[in-house]
């Protein structure tokens, strides 16, 4: 399949430059929850999971997507909700002081 | 046909949904709006995904999400902030694992009709997910202390493990040519995971930021391999922004510490050298809580040096009281942040900013800098090596070129310690025996307990 690969390598190299591009711009004040949203955002390997553990194909299949299943879900939950949490706690200085 | 469109406009959304996440997360204001920009592409992601024709039973996919929600949502809740980079190791853990384990289903699922593509994108995400997977356990371990965070080293290490990763990617390459072969896929899997423990094995505590921001990009790299073998752009979209993340932070990282990668992955920095010679006793000037708080009263602008010992004493919000009450008394307090201070990127900027203090007041290493000969007082709590001026000028000492905060420049310097042990690099701080140095010795947490004791006393006699 030389033209998915092309489409897919195309895709990648494009969405790496916009990730330097975009990352290089987050403050060194945010690294931790940047750490962490990627973190969540790469959780989507939860769509390929999904499809493995839906799938039924064979037993071990079934097994090994309900595991990755269970990882890639702990990290999309995980992820968005600990991001959350921290970036909650950024605040200015209150303007009386 | 329906669902086939839904699937497919969900998908790019999210990744588009995804970028902006990223995007709006680069500066505190707009942060949050990132988060959710994240989480509704998740959402639509994952909506799209469970209507697809391909998908026959919802029941184990269900206890997937019920049991994930309950492992993951506890760890994001209750974990205390001090332990993110905990949660961080094991984040990638648990990713590198699922891309793993789905590539193995892929491969047995497909083991007669895979193309040479196909193959060999399955045995890249494999070897990466497996090896993250374990190199993730590894540093969780170590940041843990379940493991001793020393590193261990020994004799022909390095082509032991180099040797061992190549046969694991000889193997994998064989089966590439013959996927039939499936008798050999174990042994790449297994090899993998090998690699993963030995890899981290050698690497010390101090590099933690580093070995955390590096198995981050591998996790980011292994979801994108997913994406080549199934196809999936949104997972190839979504697995390079991780993958570049995590390499642009080791990149900071390893520039924060003067290292190369190869340094911090072979090195075995970190160990506790026995420095011969140069032990002469030289006398340190010491001093109570009651004479530093006559020196901060008087001063007008104080820089505030944080390390991870700050964290470990548990002294965030005591030093967040001593921020408060300098401050009303109208002197200028700032916060120096070394890009290695804490045990992931950025770290330290979190534990201040839970501890109250307001992140304008948090200043980067290359800002702060300049300004520490105007500064009155610097006051180091914790932190070690990023304060030691051997590191400028020193060319014996193992740090160096190392970039480290100029605490030796300001009139004052006080620093909070609670003995004359060396730090995580195991060497001598000459910053301690300058005359301008006032050693209080204490735990961190009770000594500036002590100063905003004093500084309150003396506040309300006037």
């Amino acid at each position: 399949m030389p033209s998915s690969l092309e489409s897919a390598l195309f895709v990648f190299v494009l969405a790496t430059f916009v990730g330097f591009e975009v990352i290089r711009r987050v403050s060194p004040l945010l690294h931790t929850p940047l750490m962490s949203l990627t973190n969540a955002i790469s959780a989507i390997s939860l769509v390929g999971s999904i499809a493995i553990a839906g799938a039924e194909k064979s037993h071990l299949s079934t097994v090994l997507g309900t595991i990755a299943v269970v990882c890639s879900m702990a990290n999309v939950i995980g992820g968005f909700v600990i991001t959350d949490r921290m970036l909650k706690m950024f605040k200015k200085r209150e303007p009386d002081r | 046909m329906i669902a086939t469109y839904f699937t497919q406009v969900s998908y790019i959304i999210a990744a588009a949904l995804f970028i902006l996440s990223l995007k709006w997360l680069s500066h505190p204001g707009t942060a949050r709006r990132g988060v959710r920009a994240g989480e509704i592409g998740m959402a639509l992601a994952i909506a799209g995904t469970l209507v697809q024709s391909g998908i026959v039973s919802y029941q184990w996919i269900l206890v997937g999400f019920v049991l994930g929600t309950a492992i993951g949502l506890p760890m994001a809740v209750w974990m205390p902030m001090t332990h993110v980079p905990q949660r961080t190791a094991l984040s990638h853990a648990f990713g590198a694992l699922a891309a793993g384990l789905v590539g193995t289903s892929e491969y047995y699922l497909h083991t007669t009709d895979l193309s040479t593509f196909t193959m060999a994108v399955l045995s890249l995400e494999v070897i990466l997910g497996f090896l993250t997977f374990t190199g993730s356990l590894m540093a969780f371990g170590k940041l843990q202390d379940l493991v001793p965070s020393r590193p261990l080293v020994y004799k022909g290490q390095n082509a032991v493990n180099l040797s061992l990763f190549a046969v694991a990617v000889g193997t994998a390459v064989y089966l590439v040519m013959h996927p039939g072969r499936s008798e050999l896929f174990p042994v790449v899997a297994g090899l993998s995971l090998l690699f993963g423990v030995l890899l981290i094995i050698p690497i010390g505590g101090a590099d933690m930021p580093t070995v955390v921001s590096l198995l981050n990009s591998y996790a980011g790299l292994s979801a994108a391999a997913m994406g080549f073998a199934l196809d999936n752009n949104l997972l190839i979209v979504a697995g390079a922004l991780d993958g570049s993340s995590g390499f642009i932070l080791s990149v900071i990282m390893c520039r924060a510490m003067n290292r190369s990668f190869s340094n911090v992955l072979f090195g075995g920095f970190g160990q506790v050298r026995v420095v011969a010679g140069e032990m002469e006793k030289r006398s340190v000037r010491s001093a109570t809580a009651e004479e530093a708080a006559g020196i901060l009263e008087a001063a007008s602008s104080v820089v505030i040096v944080p390390g991870y010992g700050m964290a470990v004493a548990q002294a965030q919000h005591k030093v967040r009281e001593l921020y408060d009450i300098l401050t009303r008394r109208g002197t200028e307090v700032k916060f120096a942040i070394h890009p290695v201070a804490g045990r992931m990127p950025g770290h330290m900027n979190v534990l201040l900013a839970e501890a109250d203090i307001p992140y304008d007041r948090l200043v980067e290493m290359e800002e702060v800098n300049p300004e520490f000969p105007q500064a009155d007082v610097a006051l180091v709590i914790g932190a070690n090596d990023v304060t030691n001026p051997a590191a400028r000028h020193d060319k014996t000492s193992p740090i160096f070129g190392m970039p480290i905060l100029d605490v030796d420049k300001a009139r004052t310097v006080m620093v909070i310690k609670r003995g004359m042990s060396p730090g995580f690099a195991g060497i001598d701080n000459e910053l301690y025996y300058t005359d301008k140095t006032m050693m209080l010795f204490g735990d961190a947490k009770v000594f500036v307990g002590e100063l905003v004791k004093e500084l309150t006393g003396s506040h309300v006699r006037v």
